[in-house]
């Protein structure tokens, strides 16, 4: 079996390096390749060969496996590594120049934006939202279903200030149910993670004084239940009674999934749901042309939204002097925008699509990134 | 059991001036020879990729430190930081010897002197299986077959015995507490204890045995008057040697325990101890930069509180040797 694999990838190699070598042999006429690729939006009919390299979010990892798999079946002589080393360190390697597109849970800060432009040859670097996860608040509570609360609620539960289900607050939240005289037990992620970080995040901007912590990847309380990863916290939640936590809504199986306060109404979790909110959200404010950085409104009272989920970014420079390179990243980012590609990351990760709005967005920034100089 | 060196350097000795020297005799010894050195260079190559790691963070002040690691509390420094991870690692351990180590040698008494011979076998070598099981497997087996059914145990000992501040309750639900990490621990060094107590046991003499019997001992007052005597020195050191594996123990810790770093006695409570193994296994995944040489210089107390383990073990029982029933 494994030798096989490494076979197949040493074959891989082999075919790009001399693809490589057959680009830079005549420069003229890849560029005019390029053009081409450019107009057909991304070379869906030509098949785009090279080695492509992208770090970044480890929240990203089971969807990226997803694309680069469905990309590498399109275009077999392509290569699309990606490393999951973290937001940061994508952020750094991008700005370095090791890697043609960095994943990243948040936006660049102004020094990174620098390190960008220089590694991009002058030009700037863009967000492209193209993952979008959603967290779902589950418990397990024997005889309660559609459990409703609101932010403040919430926050009462997670920051042990609530204590019991049948405490008022979850029932001025609940009016219909038969909430029972029975501890509640929160469970949060032992481990630092993106999910604490995005539901904290989305806590500190919703719950007021009820959440008096920082949002952090680390849980800011002590002496409470948590598990390891998002399996080890399901298990958790499911071993006890009277449990309740958050994970990724892909990995919320059996359990009960509380409707979440939006406005006026109670939301249950959808992945339309999840994909509006960010389509309500306004675009960050001080960011170039074409970057489709969101300024997440986790406050949103639109009707119909879902405010708690991650969004994680794939970023890509404006223009690529490399054209081989260039080629690819419009190629992969293409196709992760595609129809297509967002299913398979669904499928693999649980994900939300993008809407359709977002994704002519995303079609048009790709559009817009100039390759080879 | 524990003194294997002398028998094999004695004969060695006058070997070396005239016993006639065969390629295969040099082959062997210079093979052997190379063995030994490798396995304290390896030591000693661990030792220091520890020490390098873990400079950069042990050289940083209490206010850098916070500044470059951020689940590293402001004035908090290095020690503080290590300090409830210490005290985790060994309340987990403890826990898990005091409840193996006296089933431990009840199974080694029952395979050495009590069961018939043909079971004893069989017996013993079902032990031994349980050493060949990986973590992981325990640790899976603790979270899903074996909570649900400690909760009870706990809930009770929460409600009767909460008086005793150890037992405080409300007990956990899922119980992910130091308790259950200590009984999933103590499953897991039953086999190393079992083994090498059993091996002392049967090493009694058998004329202490027999004069033992002649004198009218019923079969414990033998045991009790020659076979645990003569045995100390060996039980303590297997109960080290199972000290040693508990403290080090990662996936199974990590899998059953919710995590905390106090100071805290509450052994069924969840979120109040945790043990250092695990916790680099936890953080690792996230970590960048100082961060990673602050674990590893967690590692590296580990690894001396495992030297200091072992060095104990080695000094109780050559003090306890003269005592023993051997001479």
């Amino acid at each position: 079996m494994k030798r096989i694999r490494y076979g197949r990838i040493a074959a891989l190699v082999a075919a790009s390096a001399i693809a490589l070598t057959a680009c830079g042999s005549d420069p003229v006429e890849s560029g005019g390749d390029n053009g081409g690729n450019g107009g057909n939006g991304g070379g869906s009919e030509e098949s785009l060969s090279g080695d492509l390299a992208g770090a970044g979010a480890s929240s990203q990892e089971a969807a990226m496996q997803a694309w680069i798999a469905g990309f590498g079946s399109e275009n077999p002589d392509a290569t699309v590594t990606y490393d999951p080393i973290g937001s940061g360190g994508g952020r750094t390697q991008f700005g370095e120049g090791a890697v043609a597109f960095a994943g990243s849970d948040s936006v660049m800060d102004d020094e990174e934006r620098a390190a960008a432009q220089e590694r991009c040859g002058g030009t700037d670097a863009i967000h492209l939202p193209l993952y979008i996860s959603p967290i779902a608040v589950i418990y397990n509570l024997e005889g309660v279903e559609g459990l409703q609360l609101s932010p403040a609620t919430l926050a009462g539960i997670f920051n042990r200030q609530i204590t019991n289900w049948d405490d008022p607050a979850i029932k001025a939240d609940n009016p219909d149910a038969t909430l029972p005289n029975k501890r509640i037990i929160p469970v949060n992620r032992s481990d630092e993670s993106g999910t604490t970080e995005n539901f904290t995040e989305y806590l500190a901007a919703t719950a007021g004084e009820a959440w008096p912590h920082e949002p952090s990847g680390d849980w800011p309380l002590q002496g409470g239940q948590s598990g390891a990863q998002t399996a080890g916290l399901v298990q958790t939640v499911k071993g006890g009674d009277g449990t309740i936590g958050y994970a990724d809504a892909s990995q919320a199986s059996d359990l009960g999934v509380a409707k979440i306060k939006v406005g006026e109404s109670y939301v249950e979790y959808s992945a339309e749901a999840a994909a509006k909110v960010v389509d309500e959200s306004p675009r960050a404010e001080g960011v170039p042309e074409g970057d489709l950085a969101i300024d997440l409104q986790r406050d949103t009272t639109a009707e119909g939204t879902y405010p708690i989920v991650l969004v994680s970014y794939l970023i890509v420079c404006k223009s690529y002097e490399d054209a081989a390179e260039g080629d690819l990243v419009k190629g992969f980012v293409s196709y992760v925008a595609s129809e297509e590609g967002q299913a398979a990351a669904e499928q693999a990760a649980g994900s939300a699509p993008i809407s359709a709005t977002l994704r002519g967005d995303v079609e048009a920034a790709v559009e817009s990134i100039t390759v080879g100089s | 059991m524990t003194t294997t060196g002398d028998p094999a350097a004695k004969p060695a000795r006058p070997g070396k001036q005239r016993a006639p020297q065969r390629p295969g005799d040099l082959i062997f010894s210079i093979s052997a020879k190379a063995a030994g050195v490798l396995i304290l260079v390896i030591l000693a190559a661990v030792a220091l990729f520890l020490i390098v790691q873990a400079w950069p963070a042990i050289q940083l002040d209490s206010a850098e430190l916070a500044e470059e690691v951020h689940w590293i509390g402001e004035a908090q420094s290095l020690l503080d930081y290590v300090g409830p991870l210490v005290f985790g690692t060994i309340l987990a351990a403890l826990i898990a010897l005091i409840i193996a180590t006296p089933i431990a040698i009840g199974v080694a008494l029952f395979i050495s002197h009590y069961a018939p011979r043909r079971l004893a076998t069989s017996f013993a070598y079902v032990i031994d299986l349980l050493a060949a099981i990986p973590s992981v497997v325990y640790g899976l087996w603790g979270g899903l077959w074996l909570m649900p059914k400690l909760y009870p145990v706990f809930d009770w000992l929460a409600t009767n015995l909460g008086f005793i501040p150890i037992f405080e309750g409300p007990a956990a639900d899922p119980p992910r507490t130091i308790l259950t990490a200590g009984i999933v621990l103590a499953v897991m060094i039953l086999p190393i204890i079992t083994a090498v107590s059993r091996e002392v046991f049967l090493q009694t003499p058998t004329l202490h045995e027999e004069a033992a019997l002649a004198l009218g001992a019923t079969r414990w007052e033998m045991i009790r008057m020659t076979v645990l005597p003569f045995a100390r020195s060996g039980v303590i050191s297997a109960a080290m040697l199972g000290l040693g594996r508990a403290l080090g123990e990662t996936m199974a810790v990590a899998m059953v325990l919710s995590p905390g770093l106090l100071y805290s006695f509450l052994i069924l409570r969840p979120g109040q101890q945790q043990n250092i193994a695990a916790n680099i296994a936890l953080k690792f995944p996230e970590s960048s930069g100082v961060g990673i040489n602050v674990l590893i210089f967690t590692g590296l107390v580990l690894f001396v509180i495992t030297l200091v383990v072992n060095m104990l073990a080695r000094w109780i029982v050559s003090r306890r040797a003269e005592f023993s029933g051997a001479n």
